[in-house]
């Protein structure tokens, strides 16, 4: 599945489905379980669909009637106060500890969580 | 307003970078013909693996750092979504907080098992944060790890969800 088309075709994967909506929503529309049904749907009809390799399908879902969204990512916001038109930089820091949803994640983490695989770089 | 094609985020991640001055980012271009194997069985007769990199973790678990983080998750797909969790430095996770099933379609796939369309999941579900700007840990590193986990589990079929 992806919503990022250009990347999607230069990572060439064997098969895909591309949903034209915002980064973050790869599988459908939040709290919409027909939309996300119905993508999904679409995804496994793919499996079998898609005979050659590298292939990717567009599926008819819009995210808004309008499109005005696509104008604004990644880009400059006109609105935003204090702004001078220019590019910001608008990525978080790197923080290197966890960044927990909640603090109540924070405390319930296990530090010895057998489900969590750090892998090693041995170069 | 607007435009019916594609937003091209390799463009605008170019248009970005050249506007900050940083030098431009590297992606990974695969230009041969990708590995393809045809399906064995029916879709409805089949196990699937679900690998997500929507940086999304289950309560209990550590959660995953925003510096160059290529550690990954195992979750239980028997999980309430309840319990699910998304954190990551590079998307906006305001609808993947109200609900995970738009980066890790768990309970969506649960009902295409039920309805039949798939046979089964994997035991297990894959997570790890995207966004890892080290292409070769991913391939040499990370990718074969989850691959080796997932053909444990025997899967017939991987569905990928990145972000």
């Amino acid at each position: 599945m992806s919503s990022a088309r250009s990347i999607t075709r230069a990572v060439n994967p064997p098969r895909a489905v591309y949903l034209d909506f915002p980064l973050g929503r790869t599988a459908g529309k939040p709290l919409d379980t027909d939309n996300q049904r119905a993508v999904l749907r679409d995804t496994l009809a793919a499996f079998a669909a898609i005979d050659r390799p590298g292939t990717i399908v567009d599926l008819d879902y819009e995210w808004q009637p309008d499109d005005g969204w696509k104008d604004r990512v990644m880009r400059p916001d006109p609105d935003k106060p204090g702004g001078d038109g220019g590019h910001d930089d608008d990525r978080v820091a790197r923080f290197d500890t966890p960044q927990y949803q909640t603090e109540a994640d924070a405390a319930a983490a296990d530090s010895a969580c057998p489900t969590c695989v750090f892998l090693e770089d041995t170069r | 307003m607007g435009s019916r094609e594609p937003v091209d985020y390799i463009a605008r991640t170019r248009e970005q970078y050249d506007a900050l001055g940083y030098p431009a980012y590297t992606w990974v271009r695969n230009d041969d013909s990708p590995p393809f194997a045809a399906l064995t069985k029916p879709l409805s007769d089949s196990r699937l693996g679900l690998i997500a990199s929507g940086g999304v973790y289950r309560q209990g678990q550590v959660a995953f750092h925003f510096k160059d983080d290529f550690s990954y998750r195992e979750i239980d797909t028997g999980i309430d979504t309840e319990e699910l969790r998304a954190t990551h430095f590079a998307y906006d996770l305001t609808d993947a907080r109200r609900d995970p099933n738009v980066v890790f379609p768990l309970d969506t796939l649960r009902h295409a098992v039920d309805e039949g369309q798939l046979g089964e999941l994997g035991p297990r579900a894959y997570t790890f944060m995207g966004g890892i700007y080290s292409a070769r840990k991913v391939r040499d590193i990370l990718a074969p790890a989850i691959a080796d986990r997932i053909q444990q589990d025997e899967v017939d079929v991987a569905l990928l969800v990145p972000v």
